[in-house]
C-alpha cells in the first residue's frame, strides 16, 4: 500500500510545485497578495508530501519491502540498519528524493526569512524555486520512479553496492547534494532580479551568506569523497579525476569564482553581467553534473546505466541554460558597470585574473571530462584524456591561484602604490623564497615541490602578517592578545573567515604536492611468517582469519608492522565477499601519520591461507589533505556567522581596504 | 595603447596560454580506445591505448611469486595477449569484460600499466553462481591450519 500513496504524494507535489509556481509568477506580475499566500501554501504543501514520500521509502526499507524494486535493488536482509536508512540516497531514484527534500526546505527558508523583506523579488524567487522542485518531482514521477513496484516479489534484495557501507557515504552525498541545491538560492534570486529589472547589488547582498553556505557544503562533500576515495576504494588515492568527482568539482570551481567576484561588484560596481553568468554557470553545472553522472554516456566507475534520466536531465538543462541567458541578455542594457578597472596593479584585477583562472580550470575539467564525446563526435575516434591530461594542465593553474590567494587581499583597490607593495609584499616574497632555499638545502629536489612550497610560504606570511598587524593595531585600544585575535575574527569575520580557508587551502595544497611526489609502493606475495620492507617498515605476514558479517563475508590477513625502532602497529587488511557481487571488494587497512601513512591492501591468497600477496603503500602528507579541509570547513563557517554591522568604507586609491 | 587595449592584449596572452596548455595536454596524454580486432590490424608499438575485451576462458596466468599476470583478451573475433605485473583487481576474472591500459610491446603482446574490471550497477538475482564457493572458503580458513 505504502508504495502506490507514495507515487501518490509524488504525483499530488508535482501538480502543486506546478500550480504554486504559476501562482508565485502571477501574483509578482499582477501584485495580488492573494495568490502569493496561495503559492505559500503550495509551497508547505509540496514540502510535506516530499518529506512524506522520504518516510515511507524509510519505511519501506525498514519494513524490508522487497515489492519496491529501489528497496529490494539496494538492501537486503543482512543490511545494518543505519545502512538500510542511508541507502535512502545510495542510488538515483533515492538522490532524487533527497535532492527535492533539500531543495523544499530551502524554499521553506526562503518564504520565512524574505516574504516581509523582499516584497518585489521574493514571489519570482518562489516563482523559480517551485519551478525547479517541480522538474525533480518529473523525474520522481516519470524516469526514476522511486516507489516503482517489482514482480514477482524476491525473497530478498540484492543489497547494498558492498563500497557505500560506509561511513563516508552517509555524509558524503547529503553535504554534497546541501551543496549543489544551495546555489538554487542565489540562482532563483539573479532571475528574480533579472525579470523585475533590479539587477543591482541586492540580489548579491541577499544571497551572500547563502553562496557561502552552498560552497561550505560543497566543500564539505568533495572532502568527504576524498575521504571515502581514500579509504574505501583501496587504491590508495583520493581523486582520481573521475567523471562523477569532475562532475561536483566543476560548480565547485566556479561557484569558488562566484564568492570572490561578488566582492568586486559590491565593492566597485563592476562584473554584474559577469556574476550572473557565473551563477547561471555554477547552477547550470551542477544539473550538468547529474546528467553526466546519470545518463551513462560517459563511462566511470561510479555512473549508473539509466537511460531517460539523461534525457530528461539534458532537456532541462538546455531549458535552464536558454531560459537564464534569454533573460540576461534582455536586461544586458541595464548591466553596465559602474565602476572601471583603473590599473592592472590593482585588487580588482587580482580579483578578476583569479576568476579567469578558475573558470578556466572550470574549462580544462570540462573539456577533458567531455573530450571522448568530442572526438567520437568530431573524429569517429575513440580516445579520452586521463588524470595526466588534468594534472598537466591544472598544476600551472592552481599554482597560479595560490599566488593571487596572496596578491589579493594585501593589494590595494584601483591602483596599488610602489608603496603599498614595497609594504606588502617584500617581506613575503623574501620569506617564501627563503623557505624554499632551505628546503632545496635539506635536500627536497622536486622543482614542483619547491615552487608550490615558495608559493605557500608565500601566502601564509601575507596572511599572518596581515593578521599581526591588525591584531597590534587592536592592541593599542588595550585588548589582550587572546581578545584582540578573537575580536578581530569575529568582527570582520568574512575577511578572517576567508583568510582561515585560505590558509587551510594552503595546508592541501602542500598535502597534494607531497604525496605526489614522495609517495611509493610495492607489491608481493609472501608465505606465512615471511617479511618484506619498504621505506623502513619491515612486515610481516602472520596468516587469514574469516569472519562472518550479517551481509557479507570478510577474510582478514593479519601483518605485523615494525619500523626502525622496533614493534609498530598490527594491520588487519581484508577481502569482503558479498553474495550478490560476483567478485570480492577489498577492504583496506591503514595506520595514519602526520608526514606518512602505512596502507595495505590485500590481494589474492590461498585458501589455506599459506600464502597471500599484499600491496603496500608509504602515502606521504595526505593527513594534510584532511587536515587542511578541516581548516578550511572552520574558516567557511567562521564566514557564514553573521557579521555585525559595520559604517560603509569608501574605498580609495594607494590604500588596503578590508575586503 | 590605452588601458583597455591593455587589459584585452593580456586577456588574450592567457587565454592563448591556456589554450596552448590545453593543447599540449590532450597530445601528450590522449588514449585510443580499441577492441583487441582494432588493435590487431595496425598496432602501433609505444603508443598509449585503453584495450577492451572479455577475459578469454583458459588463458589467465598469475604467478603470485613474480606477481606476473597474464591472460588474452577477445572481441569475438580477434585476440590479443596481454601481460601485467601486480594483483588483478578485485573485479577481474575469466569471461568478464576488462579494460586495460599500456602500450603495445615490440614483443608481440600488450603490456598493461592499469587494469579496469567492469562493474554493473544493474539488479542481479541475489546468490549468484560464481560466489557459491565462498561458505567453503570460510570454511577452510577456520580450519586449524589457520592462525588468527
Amino acid at each position: 500500500m505504502t508504495p502506490e500513496l507514495g507515487y501518490a504524494a509524488t504525483v499530488a507535489a508535482l501538480l502543486l510545485a506546478l500550480y504554486g509556481s504559476g501562482a508565485a509568477a502571477l501574483s509578482a506580475a499582477g501584485r495580488r497578495g492573494d495568490l502569493r499566500r496561495s503559492a505559500e501554501r503550495a509551497a508547505i504543501g509540496v514540502s510535506v508530501l516530499v518529506v512524506g514520500c522520504m518516510l515511507m521509502l524509510v519505511y519501506a526499507f525498514l519494513t524490508f519491502d522487497f515489492s519496491v524494486r529501489y528497496v529490494a535493488s539496494n538492501t537486503n536482509l543482512g543490511t545494518p540498519f543505519y545502512y538500510r536508512i542511508t541507502a535512502l540516497w545510495g542510488a538515483l531514484e533515492g538522490s532524487i528524493i533527497l535532492w527535492t527534500f533539500m531543495l523544499s526546505i530551502y524554499t521553506l527558508i526562503v518564504i520565512a526569512r524574505y516574504r516581509r523583506t523582499q516584497p518585489q523579488l521574493y514571489p519570482w524567487v518562489l516563482a523559480v524555486m517551485l519551478g525547479l522542485s517541480a522538474f525533480f518531482l518529473l523525474v520522481m514521477t516519470i524516469p526514476a520512479p522511486p516507489f516503482e513496484r517489482l514482480s514477482p516479489i524476491p525473497a530478498d534484495g540484492r543489497g547494498l553496492n558492498p563500497l557505500l557501507e560506509d561511513s563516508g557515504m552517509i555524509t558524503h552525498p547529503v553535504a554534497l547534494y546541501l551543496g549543489f541545491t544551495g546555489f538554487t538560492v542565489p540562482f532563483a534570486f539573479a532571475m528574480a532580479a533579472l525579470i523585475i529589472g533590479r539587477t543591482g547589488d541586492e540580489w548579491i547582498t541577499i544571497t551572500r551568506r547563502w553562496t557561502i553556505v552552498a560552497w561550505y557544503f560543497l566543500s564539505l562533500g568533495l572532502l568527504i569523497g576524498g575521504w571515502w576515495s581514500y579509504h574505501v576504494l583501496g587504491w590508495g588515492g583520493y581523486w582520481a579525476w573521475d567523471p562523477v568527482e569532475n562532475a561536483a568539482f566543476m560548480p565547485w570551481l566556479t561557484g569558488t569564482a562566484f564568492l570572490h567576484s561578488v566582492m568586486i561588484q559590491e565593492r566597485r560596481r563592476m562584473l554584474k553581467l559577469w556574476n550572473l553568468a557565473l551563477i547561471i554557470l555554477t547552477f547550470s553545472l551542477t544539473l550538468f553534473g547529474t546528467f553526466l553522472t546519470r545518463s551513462g554516456i560517459i563511462g566511470s566507475v561510479h555512473a549508473f546505466s539509466q537511460g531517460s534520466v539523461g534525457q530528461f536531465f539534458l532537456g532541462f538543462l538546455a531549458l535552464v541554460v536558454l531560459g537564464a541567458f534569454s533573460l540576461l541578455a534582455w536586461r544586458l542594457d541595464r548591466l553596465h558597470a559602474q565602476g572601471e578597472l583603473d590599473s592592472i596593479v590593482s585588487r580588482e584585477s587580482a580579483f578578476l585574473l583569479n576568476n579567469l583562472f578558475l573558470v578556466a580550470a572550470a574549462f580544462t575539467v570540462f573539456f577533458g571530462t567531455v573530450f571522448p564525446l568530442l572526438s567520437e563526435a568530431i573524429k569517429g575516434t575513440k580516445v579520452s584524456v586521463g588524470a595526466p591530461f588534468f594534472n598537466l594542465v591544472n598544476i600551472p593553474i592552481f599554482l597560479a591561484l595560490i599566488f593571487l590567494m596572496g596578491v589579493g587581499p594585501a593589494i590595494a583597490w584601483r591602483r596599488a602604490s610602489a608603496e603599498n607593495l614595497r609594504r606588502n609584499f617584500l617581506k613575503p616574497v623574501v620569506i617564501g623564497i627563503a623557505a624554499a632555499l632551505v628546503c632545496r638545502l635539506l635536500g627536497i629536489a622536486n622543482a614542483l615541490v619547491l615552487l608550490c612550497l615558495a608559493l605557500v610560504v608565500f601566502v601564509a606570511a601575507i596572511i599572518v602578517l596581515d593578521f599581526a598587524r591588525a591584531a597590534r593595531a587592536r592592541r593599542r585600544t588595550g585588548d589582550g592578545w587572546l581578545d584582540a585575535t578573537w575580536g578581530l575574527a569575529l568582527r570582520q569575520n568574512r575577511r578572517y573567515g576567508g583568510f582561515v580557508i585560505h590558509l587551510g587551502i594552503l595546508v592541501l595544497a602542500l598535502g597534494v604536492a607531497g604525496s605526489q611526489a614522495w609517495s611509493t609502493q610495492t607489491e608481493a606475495t609472501l608465505n606465512r611468517g615471511e617479511s618484506m620492507e619498504l621505506a623502513g617498515y619491515t612486515i610481516r605476514y602472520d596468516g587469514l582469519q574469516g569472519v562472518e558479517e550479517s551481509n557479507h563475508a570478510k577474510v582478514i590477513g593479519t601483518f605485523t608492522v615494525s619500523d626502525k625502532k622496533g614493534p609498530y602497529t598490527v594491520l588487519t587488511p581484508a577481502k569482503k565477499f558479498y553474495p550478490q557481487e560476483q567478485t570480492p571488494i577489498a577492504a583496506v587497512d591503514y595506520r595514519l601519520g602526520f608526514v606518512e601513512d602505512l596502507y595495505l591492501v590485500l590481494g589474492e591468497f590461498a585458501r589455506d591461507g599459506s600464502h597471500a600477496t599484499i600491496k603496500v603503500q608509504v602515502n606521504r602528507m595526505v593527513s594534510w589533505l584532511w587536515i587542511g579541509g578541516f581548516v578550511l570547513t572552520l574558516g567557511a563557517a567562521l564566514a557564514i556567522v553573521p557579521e555585525p554591522r559595520r559604517r560603509p568604507a569608501v574605498p580609495r586609491a594607494g590604500r588596503t581596504v578590508v575586503a | 595603447m590605452n588601458r583597455k587595449a591593455k587589459f584585452i592584449a593580456g586577456g588574450l596572452v592567457i587565454v592563448a596560454a591556456l589554450a596552448y596548455l590545453i593543447y599540449a595536454g590532450v597530445s601528450q596524454s590522449v588514449v585510443y580506445f580499441v577492441t583487441p580486432s582494432e588493435l590487431g590490424a595496425a598496432p602501433v608499438a609505444g603508443k598509449s591505448y585503453r584495450l577492451g575485451g572479455m577475459v578469454v576462458p583458459g588463458t589467465l596466468k598469475w604467478d603470485a611469486r613474480s606477481l606476473d599476470l597474464r591472460f588474452t583478451l577477445s572481441d569475438g573475433q580477434a585476440s590479443v595477449p596481454v601481460r601485467h605485473r601486480g594483483t588483478p583487481p578485485d573485479l577481474f576474472a575469466e569471461n568478464r569484460g576488462a579494460v586495460v591500459e599500456g602500450t603495445w610491446s615490440h614483443d608481440g603482446y600488450f603490456q598493461a600499466t592499469t587494469i579496469l574490471a567492469k562493474h554493473s550497477e544493474e539488479y542481479k538475482a541475489p546468490h549468484d553462481q560464481s560466489q557459491a564457493g565462498y561458505k567453503d572458503l570460510l570454511k577452510t580458513l577456520r580450519g586449524p591450519e589457520s592462525r588468527p
